[in-house]
């Protein structure tokens, strides 16, 4: 078992949870309430992700954040090191590979909210901050959850993407799955079957937990 | 569709919003709660302009005191019932807002419910948390929009009664949106009758009833008159109660109100009887003495004949053959025969 592969796995979900989260609330609440031209254009950016090949994705990014590109020698210049194969490089990589699974959710969630619902809310005296915190955020939540659960799921199983930009430097882009790579490729299946089991009861609870909230939706809107 | 129309409410009053779906009911109604931007016009509540196109004010919905009642209810369902009606008393210190949520929903009959969640309340028991959520706020004006139309009849009967007794404390006035006209009949005291975006007419129900002339208003409509009545005397031992009304003094069935309630009865026209004079030995407690004020005749064989009684208009539906037996002309006298049964009170 490699712990430091595993924790590193950790970091990168909750780092990718976190940057993702407020994008995901703002996105998500734009495509569910407002109609605007080029709305179905941007509804299918958000779901490319889910469609192209990683390695495609991985590609077109490392040719984004290479020392070549203006991102990769901004950030170069400003930090003193590469954007690609480093853990800042991976996250937003990981981000922007996870924008459907958090953004798709949080958008059902808020659509499933009753339009009049909201308009009783302000009517009632709710300013659109209150009528967003304690109206649309708590029915919503399901939804929300939902998103980040199966973001931080799907972060520590991407492989596609993180071999192409991150490589495979422990400590700093060798993520558990990458390591189940590692080990079956030095034909080590013992370290390969925990680490496989550990990712598989990470996404058995993590589809029980978005499971059990997308039926509370349904409940809660009968 | 374009909506063209211009009306005032009065403090206090009831006035119907009546029309066919599509007419505009519901979008007038958000106008004035801030939920729908007209394009041109101005709304103001007292002395606060809510909105006014030249001078380039809109209101949000959240800063106008519009109570609204929706036809789907439309309660917070992550909230209890307390917690729903508290939602909208954000005007009041914390500390006092449950308390006033617990009177509020006392005050429409659900003092026991107020920690059940809108799941848990019957359809009716949910329209009373939206009105005691629409009164939270002290609004300027109750709107209700078709509050009534997704609940079963005998729900109704109960809801009607409470809205009659609220009326009574209530200073704001009351926009009431249906197309059910018995429902404004009965609760009515004026009617606005919307017909593709323009007022087609208006006035107090029991001379709106009479305009059969207008196609929405006769669809709506039995034919018959709408007096305004007031309980002059129960008579228990008879189970009776005596109206006084337009028309003069009218016996019926007795009436579940207090006297000196003002409300509205009807009499179809096809339970009017004409005589020439007041016969003996019959049933009808009420013989009206008036004159024929005009005669059309309807579908084969039967005509409208319209009796002046006192200042109301009572339309009778005969037979033509009854007009000629009678010898029947307009400025004739005749007795208008009503029996007590045919007087009611609308949507009961």
């Amino acid at each position: 078992m490699d712990w430091e592969a595993f924790r590193l796995s950790i970091e990168l979900g909750l780092a990718t949870v976190a940057g993702l989260a407020p994008l995901a609330l703002w996105l998500g609440r734009l495509l569910a309430y407002r109609s605007f031209r080029g709305k179905g254009f941007a509804e299918a950016l958000v779901a490319l992700p889910l469609l192209l090949p990683p390695t495609v994705v991985g590609f077109y990014l490392l040719q984004a954040f290479g020392r070549a590109s203006p991102v990769g020698a901004g950030f170069e210049s400003l930090l003193g090191r590469p954007l690609v194969f480093s853990f800042a490089g991976l996250l937003f990589a990981s981000i922007l590979v996870n924008i459907p699974f958090a953004v798709q959710p949080v958008q059902r969630g808020f659509e499933a909210i009753e339009p009049s619902v909201r308009e009783a809310a302000s009517v009632s005296g709710l300013s659109p901050w209150q009528v967003f915190r304690r109206i649309e955020l708590p029915l919503a939540w399901p939804g929300i959850v939902t998103g980040l659960v199966l973001t931080f799921a799907h972060t520590l199983g991407e492989f596609g993407v993180v071999l192409m930009v991150g490589g495979s430097i422990p400590g700093e882009t060798r993520t558990i799955a990458i390591a189940i790579y590692d080990r079956v490729q030095s034909f080590d299946d013992e370290a390969a079957n925990v680490m496989a089991l550990v990712l598989l009861s990470v996404s058995v609870v993590a589809l029980g937990i978005t499971n059990t909230l997308s039926r509370r939706i349904g409940r809660r809107h009968p | 569709m374009p909506l063209d129309l211009s009306f005032t409410l009065a403090p206090g009053e009831v006035v119907g919003l009546f029309g066919p779906s599509g007419a505009g009911k519901t979008t007038v109604l958000r106008s004035i709660a801030g939920l729908f931007r007209p394009e041109a016009g101005r709304i103001a509540a007292g002395a606060e302009i809510w909105f006014d196109s030249e001078a380039g004010l809109f209101v949000a919905p959240h800063r106008r005191r519009a109570g609204l009642v929706f036809q789907d209810h439309a309660l917070f369902p992550h909230l209890t019932a307390r917690d729903n009606v508290a939602a909208a008393l954000g005007h009041l210190p914390k500390a006092e807002r449950a308390a006033r949520a617990d009177a509020l929903l006392a005050s429409v009959h659900l003092g026991d419910l107020a920690d059940r969640r809108p799941a848990e309340l019957s359809g009716g028991q949910r329209q009373r948390v939206g009105l005691a959520r629409a009164l939270a706020r002290e609004p300027a004006v109750l709107l209700l929009d078709e509050p009534f139309s997704a609940l079963d009849r005998a729900v109704r009967l109960p809801l009607y009664a409470g809205l009659e007794a609220l009326r009574g404390r209530l200073a704001c006035p009351i926009l009431l949106v249906t197309h059910d006209f018995d429902e404004v009949a009965r609760l009515a005291d004026r009617v606005l009758v919307l017909e593709a975006g323009r007022i087609v007419a208006e006035g107090d129900v029991g001379s709106v009833s009479a305009r059969t002339d207008i196609a929405v208003i006769a669809a709506a409509t039995e034919p018959g008159a709408v007096l305004a009545a007031t309980v002059a005397e129960h008579l228990p031992e008879r189970c009776l109660t005596r109206l006084d009304t337009v028309a003069g003094p009218l016996l019926c069935a007795s009436v579940d109100a207090p006297l000196g309630a003002r409300l509205r009865v009807r009499i179809p026209a096809r339970d009017v009887i004409l005589a020439d004079r007041v016969p003996d030995g019959l049933s009808v407690h009420n013989a009206l003495h008036g004159t024929v004020a005009a005669i059309a005749p309807q579908a084969r064989g039967i005509a409208s004949v319209s009796v002046l009684v006192g200042s109301a208009t009572l339309p009778a539906l005969v037979t033509t053959d009854a007009v000629a037996r009678l010898g029947l002309a307009p400025g004739g006298p005749v007795v208008a025969l009503v029996k007590s049964v045919a007087v009611t009170r609308p949507a009961t």
